[in-house]
C-alpha cells in the first residue's frame, strides 16, 4: 500500500536554525553570516565594521575557526561581545554550535550578531544557522573566477563582497569578468567592493548592514 | 558537498517516513519515495548507504530508497526561456545570451510517499 506523504525533508539543523531563528527575532538581534574562503578578509571585515558601526549599532560576534582563539582574541580588544566556536576538524558552523555561542551572548545588548564561518566556500552554504542574511566574501588575491567555480555559495547570498580592491593594480584580477559571473548567479545581491586595509568602499558595507531589520515572523 | 552532510538528513528521512507508518499502523516500510533536486549537491549513494545504517531495527529495516532525480532549470530573467543550467560555467541563456535567471527546477528536498504494509 502508498501512502503518500510530501513532506520536505528539513534536517536536525535546520530545525535547530528555525529555533535559533526566533530567539534572536525575540530579541531583535540581526544575525548575518559570513562566508568566505581562508585569507579572504573576513575578521578584517569584521573589525572594520565594528569600528564603523561604533555608537550607532551594538555589535556581537560569534567566531567559527577549527582551532585557536586568534580571531575571538583580535575581536574582544574592541571591547565586543564575543564567542569562540572550535569545530575540531569540522569544514563549517552549525546550527547547534550557533545556539551554544547564543547562549553565551548578551543577546539583549546586541544589535547586529556577525557570524564568521569556517573559511571554506563550499559547506557553510549548506548549513542555516538562523541568521538573517548570508554574506560571502571574495577577494581580489583570489582571482575573479570563483564565482563560475563555486557557484553554490554566490546563489544562496543576499549581500556579496569583494576585499582587497587596493590590490587591483598588482594583481591581473579581471573585475568586468568577476562581477558579470556574479550576476549571472545572484542579480539581486549588492555587491560591495571595498578595501579593509584602506577603508574604502566600507562606509556603504556598513549602511547596508544598519539597514538590515529582524524577521517579523 | 562532501558525502558526511548526507547523514542528518537522512535521520529526518527516516523520522519522516517512520512518523506516517507509525500513524497509518503500518507494519513494515517496504519503499520510500523521494524526490531530490540535482542542486541540492545530495548523493543517492551516500544517502542509501546512512538509511541502511539507521533503519536497523526500524520499521524501515530493508526498506529500498526509491529516488526520483529532478534536473535543474532556469528560466531567463529577459525572454523567459527555460534551460538547463551547465556545470561550472556562467549560466547563460541559449537563446537571448542574458546572464543568469531564476531556478524553477533543482533544489526539491522531500519524502512523495511511502510503500508499507
Amino acid at each position: 500500500m502508498e501512502l503518500p506523504v510530501l513532506e520536505q525533508i528539513l534536517s536536525a539543523n535546520d530545525q535547530i536554525a528555525l529555533d535559533n531563528r526566533e530567539l534572536l527575532r525575540s530579541r531583535g538581534v540581526v544575525a548575518v553570516n559570513v562566508m568566505a574562503s581562508p585569507g579572504a578578509g573576513k575578521t578584517s571585515l569584521i573589525l572594520r565594521t565594528i569600528a564603523a558601526l561604533q555608537g550607532r549599532q551594538r555589535v556581537g560576534v560569534i567566531e567559527g575557526d577549527l582551532a585557536g582563539r586568534v580571531d575571538a582574541d583580535k575581536v574582544a580588544k574592541t571591547g565586543t561581545p564575543v564567542v569562540q566556536i572550535n569545530t575540531g576538524g569540522g569544514c563549517h558552523l552549525d546550527a547547534p554550535q550557533v545556539r551554544w555561542a547564543l547562549e553565551q551572548l548578551p543577546l539583549d545588548r546586541i544589535d547586529l550578531l556577525l557570524i564568521e564561518n569556517v573559511g571554506n566556500l563550499v559547506c557553510p552554504a549548506g548549513f542555516a544557522l538562523g541568521e538573517q542574511a548570508k554574506v560571502v566574501v571574495a577577494s581580489v588575491p583570489e582571482g575573479h573566477d570563483k564565482p563560475v567555480k563555486y557557484p553554490g555559495i554566490f546563489v544562496v547570498a543576499d549581500g556579496l563582497v569583494l576585499n582587497k580592491v587596493d590590490l587591483a593594480p598588482y594583481i591581473d584580477f579581471d573585475a568586468v569578468a568577476f562581477r558579470t559571473a556574479v550576476r549571472a548567479l545572484n542579480a539581486g545581491a549588492p555587491l560591495f567592493e571595498v578595501s579593509c586595509k584602506t577603508g574604502e568602499g566600507i562606509a556603504a558595507w556598513a549602511a547596508w548592514l544598519e539597514a538590515l531589520r529582524p524577521p517579523d515572523i | 558537498m562532501a558525502a558526511m552532510h548526507e547523514l542528518p538528513v537522512t535521520q529526518s528521512i527516516l523520522e519522516i517516513a517512520l512518523r506516517h507508518a507509525r500513524r497509518a499502523g503500518a507494519g513494515r516500510i517496504l519503499a520510500i519515495n523521494l524526490t531530490i533536486g540535482d542542486l541540492t549537491g545530495f548523493v543517492d549513494d551516500s544517502i542509501q548507504f546512512y538509511f541502511d545504517y539507521l533503519s536497523k531495527g526500524t520499521l524501515a529495516d530493508g526498506a529500498r530508497l526509491a529516488i526520483e532525480r529532478i534536473a535543474a532549470r532556469v528560466r531567463c530573467s529577459q525572454c523567459g526561456a527555460e534551460y538547463a543550467p551547465p556545470d561550472s560555467r556562467i549560466w547563460t541563456c541559449p537563446h537571448c545570451e542574458a546572464l543568469g535567471g531564476e531556478v524553477i527546477a533543482g533544489k526539491e528536498f522531500s519524502v512523495a510517499s511511502i510503500e508499507v504494509e
